[in-house]
Formats: structure tokens, sequence, C-alpha cells
């Protein structure tokens, strides 16, 4: 067998976290501690359609090509999102959050990591239903400039549109999703209702601090794409942003099992991965 | 020595998977992992039932679980899932490649990458190209391939489009590939 055979992949195990610490030196955005696969995966992507030879010949590009940096930029943001994903998570918060927000005066949501922004309007839309939406202010975060800019639009093309419905129906939705929505020149337009609660703003979970005392924190599918060492440090960030008997509610898939903070939180829906912040 | 098998499959999948999984033992030396195209669809009832079949340990992977030989870790409806090099899983929401997710060259890629010549990979039926790229990848880094011969796979495209770019080290019908893989795990 060639000895030499591994050598591309040791290379690259050893180029990436350069890279990431060059990246990190130069522009201030941190993806040490991403998750490695993930960040392998869309750096090796990166490369054969740049058609780089190695990561070290990126990480010469990425030093002296700003945008070339927006565009990895692109490639390590996690953009994926629709109206209501994961209609359960939707039709569980109605039930087991929704009653115990009822009983705040004034309601502040944080949405971490909201992308493109869709799912933080199905939240609106949610609470328009539940006659909160008046009550509450949300801000909704994320990094990525580009898809802040989407979200503040609220407007989406209409190839979706079938499964945004399906899902809305799905989570419980209480009227029909059309009458949140008007459409025009093949796009769909979120009514104004919404988005005058919604504050979007840019904020990095990373290298960012507390960023405002609320009373509810959706991050979802965001962790997962973090180390342990990170998922620690953001829990224990939204752990200082909540108030007493906050909601934090996480992607299906994500827990705060094994988590340093797994005690400081009461397991509202396990399925769903809605918890609630202890009283200490 | 082998350390890890991979399996994809989509269209035909379930009676593939049923035709393999209850042939390992409850102390098979290997982990396993499968992806398997579903829609939207949850595959619990479908783990269930292949848990009665079957003397393995066979769950759903969860985001970093750390990886066990005797175990067939199954890709959660919805997710991509990859090998890390601390020898975890990782999940992923990423875009669907191929109109999947889960991808099947999603955990092909990245478990040539980490198990390199200590991977078995095998792509079974299916309606679609995903897999191909991957199973390339896996024999790139001297993994051990095993297509289903498109012959006798409920459908073809699958293998059909693996085998158009690349020569897997073994064309097998359904009913012999237990038997290689049992085989295999066996050698040293």
């Amino acid at each position: 067998m060639d000895p030499n055979q591994f050598e591309d992949l040791e290379n690259i195990d050893i180029e990436i976290p350069l890279f990431l610490e060059a990246i990190f030196q130069k522009y201030g955005y941190d993806f040490r501690d991403y998750s490695k696969a993930h960040i392998k995966r869309r750096l090796m992507h990166r490369m054969a359609i740049g058609k780089f030879n190695s990561i070290s010949l990126m990480q010469d590009k990425v030093l002296r090509d700003k945008s070339f940096f927006i565009s990895l930029l692109e490639d390590l943001s996690i953009n994926v999102t629709e109206m209501f994903r994961d209609p359960e998570f939707y039709s569980s918060f109605r039930e087991q959050v929704v009653p115990n927000l009822r009983t705040y005066p004034f309601i502040k949501i944080w949405h971490a990591g909201c992308a493109t922004g869709e799912e933080v309007y199905s939240l609106a839309i949610l609470l328009k239903e539940e006659n909160l939406l008046d009550r509450c202010q949300i801000y909704a975060t994320d990094f990525n400039r580009r898809v802040l800019d989407i979200a503040k639009l609220g407007i989406y093309p209409t190839q979706d549109l079938e499964k945004f419905n399906r899902n809305y129906i799905e989570s419980g939705g209480k009227g029909r999703l059309s009458d949140y929505y008007t459409l025009k020149y093949g796009s769909l337009k979120l009514d104004q209702s919404l988005s005058k609660k919604i504050v979007f703003a840019d904020h990095n979970l990373v290298t960012d601090t507390v960023f405002a005392e609320v009373n509810l924190i959706l991050c979802r599918n965001v962790l997962i794409y973090f180390n342990k060492d990170l998922q620690n440090k953001v829990i224990n960030l939204f752990y200082q942003s909540l108030s007493s008997s906050g909601f934090l509610c996480l992607g299906t898939k994500e827990s705060l099992r094994f988590t340093q903070l797994e005690s400081n939180f009461a397991n509202i829906d396990s399925s769903q991965k809605i918890y609630k912040k202890r009283i200490n | 020595m082998f350390r890890a098998v991979v399996i994809g499959t989509s269209y035909g999948g379930l009676d593939a998977l049923k035709a393999i999984i209850p042939h390992l033992s409850k102390d098979f030396p290997l982990a396993v992992f499968v992806v398997l195209h579903i829609g939207d669809n949850k595959n619990d009832s479908f783990i269930r039932h292949l848990k009665k079949q079957s003397k393995v340990k066979i769950k759903e992977a969860e985001e970093k679980e750390e990886i066990k030989p005797g175990t067939v870790y199954f890709a959660p409806p919805n997710y991509h899932i990859l090998i890390e090099n601390d020898s975890t899983i990782a999940l992923s929401a990423d875009p669907k490649i191929h109109h999947s997710r889960p991808s099947i060259d999603v955990l092909f890629e990245s478990a040539a990458w980490h198990f390199k010549n200590q991977l078995i990979g095998i792509l079974l039926t299916g309606l679609n190209k995903d897999g191909a790229l991957g199973i390339k990848e896996i024999q790139k880094y001297a993994g051990i391939t095993i297509v289903e011969d498109p012959e006798t796979a409920i459908a073809t495209i699958m293998p059909a489009s693996a085998i158009e770019i690349m020569k897997p080290d073994y064309i097998l019908p359904l009913d012999q590939i237990s038997k290689k893989i049992i085989e295999l795990s066996e050698l040293y």
C-alpha cells in the first residue's frame, strides 16, 4: 500500500485549524469551535469549486481577497429554514408555552440564528393568533448581514408556499396562512402587522455577549453545528439572558443533555426540546 | 481490520435492509451507519420492526453520540449525518442533496475521510443518483465498495449510477450482501 495514500487527508486536518485561525485574526469571525465535520465538508467543496489544490492556497486567497471571504462566510453560515419548520414544535409551543406567556404583561423574545427569518414570522403569526403579539417585542439575530436583509424585507419566493401551508396547518394554525401575506410578482410579502413587532439585528453567538434580558429564547438547529465547548458557552449565554422561569427552545435533535447547565433547566417537552429556566 | 460499514438506499430500501441487518450478530464487530431516504416521513415504526427481527443493536443516530461497534445507527429523517474526527456523530440540517436529506453522499464522504481503508461502503436499490459520488470517495481512500447488482435491485438508478462512475470491488445480488459483510468483518 502507498504510505502517502492518506497524506492529503492528514494535511487537511492540519490546515483547517490554521485556516480558521487566519479568518478569525483577519476578519473577526470565529469558526474555530464549530463542528469539524461540517467545516471540513464545506471547505472541501469550496476548494473543489474554486479549483484550489490545498486549503493553504485557499488561505492565501482569503487573507487577500475580501470578496472571497464574503463567499466563504456564506458557505459557513447556516441558512436553511422554512415557515413553521417542524410543525409539531409549534403545536407543542402553543400548548406548553403560550399559557405561561399569557401571564406576562410584556414579553421579550430572542430568536437567535434567525437566518432569512421564516421561522421568526411563523412565531409572530402564532403569537398573533393567540392575541399575544401586541404585548411582544421580538429580537431576531444572525451574524450574516445578507440573510438579515432578506429577513427584514419579509419577502419570499412562492415556490415553497405549498410546504409552508402544509406546515402551518399541521402546526395547529387557527386561520389560513394567506391571512398573513400578500402575493406580488411571484413573491409573498408578510404582513406589516407582524414585522413591526420584530427587530432584526446583527449578533454573533460565538463572539458577542448577552443581547438583552428576555423571557423566551428560540435557537433551533444552530447548536448542532458547534462543538461541545462552544455549545456550553452559548447555553451559558442563553442562561444569562433569560429572565427567571424563562423558556428556551432548541432544535428537535439538539438537547441540554450532557451540557454543564442541564440541571439548571426543567424539561417542558423532551421530544420538542422546550426547556424552562429553573428558579435558583 | 475494518471499523465501520455505511449503507445507502432509497426506493426499495426497506426490503433491502430487511435482507441485511437481521443477519448481523449481537456482537458484530463494526459500527454500521444507514441512510434511508424516507421523505418527510418518520422511520420509527420501521426501526421498531427491524429491531424485532434483529440481534444487533439498532438506534437513531444522535448528535455528538460516541460511535460504538455492534450498533446500527440510522440517520434521523430530515438531518444529514456525518462522522467527526473524534469518532462521534454529527447531524446537520444543511440543504438537501439530490433532493434528499439525509443524503447518502454526505455520510459516505465524511465516513471515507474518517475511516479511510477501514470502511466498507454499500449502495443498494434506489431511484436517484445520491451515493454514487460518495461511494467513489470511499474507493478513493481505499475502503471496500459493494454495490447491489442493478439486475436484482428493486430500483436500478442508484446502483447503476455508481457503477457508471466507478468500479466497485463487488457487485452482488441482495441475498449475498450480508454474507459478504460478515466475511469482511471477520478478516484479521
